[in-house]
């Protein structure tokens, strides 16, 4: 039984190592500097990078984390803080229903709140959609890790004549405040490799743009173009991209984890 | 400073409950518990778990309320005020009854000096001329731990022992000068020679505080307290208060039955 169980597990982690292994071996030759800093160019022409698109994520990460963190942090504080019981349940239900949505599904209804009516696909329609993914991530993670805070702690700045919201915004999140960053980075970095939100909203753009109300490049979208061109440069191109994708969310992941490690507040 | 806390520094305020049943939604944890807390007197309040000492304890600061659904009939009184009328805001009654509780919960995210003014730090409205550093002196050698952690006034609370984390909560409680010290078994997290310290201490505080103890340890009460009520839960599991007297006398010569059950050992 234990050996069964132990070549499933095998091949389950063997799967991670195929799929980084495979991705390293194709994408490695097409990286260098000019990869980086140069924007896709013509069929034909050597060269040609991913920069507008690795500008335009970054961009679109940045206004989703604006709009996402208030409303996913608030929403984890208010879970753990104030909520109570059946409310509790039914917030945390929805969130995991949010999360757990086709993210297609999500890219279909900003394109039809944001790009029909503002008349184009833009950056910030991309920006929206990658904020719906980030909120359930960052509000469950925030939730849980605003209940590692023992109670006795809420009680001592509550026995000091200190209100209830002044006991949370000045006792409990600092006591926490490296767990809260940690979940707005795992929601962040959730958000980065989305590609289907971004199909019908950012569009995607070969040319560099940080205009919100213009179509925007990603790095998902860019692997997606130049993998479904029929040109084999523009398929190492593919490769490449996939690679730094991959590895730019391994340093989020890994940078986490390392936070976390350094972080352990259970009494 | 008002002088109506010049005046807390030197005097306790007497405390009382008057037909004080408590609450959590629809379980009845505590009937009729009426007594007067003498100012300046440590008074124990004993029994077996669950009789509902600790609740009472929390209700004579209001805690209790920080739980969902729970709520008290009945009236306690501060110097005559009850701080249950509904335009009298809980948070104010906190700052003039503090509290001690079982395991000892500085803050750990701030250093020593910093847990002892957190009562002024975490609100708004500190008086300006408050000097925090005669404040901080004061109050840990009023907790007698001046001495312990005068070099180290820096390092995080968390990083001192246990014994000596619970009296900078006794420093942090009494550094805002409250009229009443609440102390729910502030020593059964600690070791003897901790106790005897906060015990000591105790002593020395009720010349300025009313002391109200929740013990589970008789020996302690017997030690510490001057008066001392006794609570047991009835087949209900309702707690109740059954003997409030001298110490001496409750212990040596119980006049009811049940009390002598429980302090010749006999129940709990």
């Amino acid at each position: 039984m234990a050996g069964l169980l132990g070549s499933l597990t095998l091949i389950s982690v063997t799967i991670l190592f195929l799929i980084v292994g495979y991705i390293t071996i194709q994408g490695i030759g097409g990286i260098n500097l000019a990869f980086f800093t140069d924007i896709p160019k013509p069929m034909g022409q050597d060269g040609g990078g991913i920069a507008q698109a690795i500008l335009g994520t970054l961009e679109m990460l940045a206004v989703g984390a604006l709009i996402a963190v208030p409303l996913g942090v608030g929403t984890g504080i208010y879970m753990a803080e104030y909520g109570g019981g059946k409310l509790n349940s039914m917030i945390r239900f929805s969130l995991e229903i949010l999360a757990s949505l086709p993210s297609i599904v999500i890219g279909v209804f900003v394109w039809a709140l944001v790009v029909r009516s503002l008349g184009s696909f833009s950056g910030l329609a991309g920006a929206f959609a990658l904020s719906i993914v980030m909120v359930p991530i960052i509000g469950g993670s925030v939730d849980e890790i605003l209940r590692l805070v023992p109670n006795s702690l809420r009680e001592a700045g509550l026995a000091l004549g200190v209100p209830r919201w002044r006991v949370i915004l000045q006792v409990v999140i600092p006591t926490v405040l490296p767990g809260i960053f940690t979940g707005v980075v795992l929601g962040v970095a959730r958000a980065a490799g989305e590609t289907a939100p971004l199909l019908l909203t950012a569009l995607g753009n070969e040319f560099i743009n940080t205009d919100l109300l213009k179509p925007m490049g990603a790095m998902p979208l860019q692997i997606y173009n130049y993998a479904l061109s029929p040109y084999p440069e523009w398929h190492q191109k593919a490769w490449a991209a996939t690679l730094v994708l991959v590895l730019v969310i391994a340093l989020f992941s890994a940078g986490v984890r390392i936070t976390t490690r350094k972080f352990r507040y259970v009494r | 400073m008002s002088a109506n806390l010049m005046t807390a520094l030197q005097q306790g305020s007497a405390l009382e409950a008057r037909d004080l049943d408590v609450y959590y939604g629809k379980a009845h944890a505590v009937s009729g518990v009426s007594i007067r807390f003498k100012p300046n007197t440590i008074t124990a309040i004993i029994g077996p778990s669950g009789c509902g000492k600790s609740t009472v304890l929390r209700c004579l600061n209001r805690m209790h309320e920080v739980v969902k659904d729970a709520y008290v009939t009945g009236e306690v009184l501060l110097n005559n005020e009850n701080i249950y009328m509904p335009q009298i805001d809980p948070v104010r009654i906190r700052r003039r009854i503090g509290m001690v509780f079982q395991k000892p919960n500085p803050f750990p995210m701030m250093s020593v000096y910093e847990n002892v003014i957190a009562g002024f730090k975490l609100n708004r409205g500190t008086p300006k001329h408050v000097n925090f550093d005669e404040v901080v002196e004061r109050s840990l050698r009023s907790a007698a731990l001046w001495d312990e952690v005068k070099d180290k006034l820096n390092v995080s609370g968390a990083a001192l022992s246990g014994g000596q984390q619970q009296r900078l909560c006794i420093a942090r409680a009494i550094a805002v000068e409250p009229e009443v010290l609440l102390m729910d078994e502030p020593c059964s997290a600690l070791d003897p020679i901790s106790t005897r310290k906060i015990e000591d201490l105790m002593q020395e505080l009720v010349k300025h505080y009313t002391i109200v103890l929740v013990t589970h340890n008789m020996q302690q009460a017997m030690r510490a307290s001057e008066m001392t009520a006794f609570m047991l839960a009835d087949e209900r599991r309702i707690g109740q208060l059954v003997e409030y007297a001298p110490t001496q006398q409750l212990f040596k010569n119980p006049s009811d039955p049940r009390t002598e059950d429980y302090v010749s050992g006999r129940i709990g």
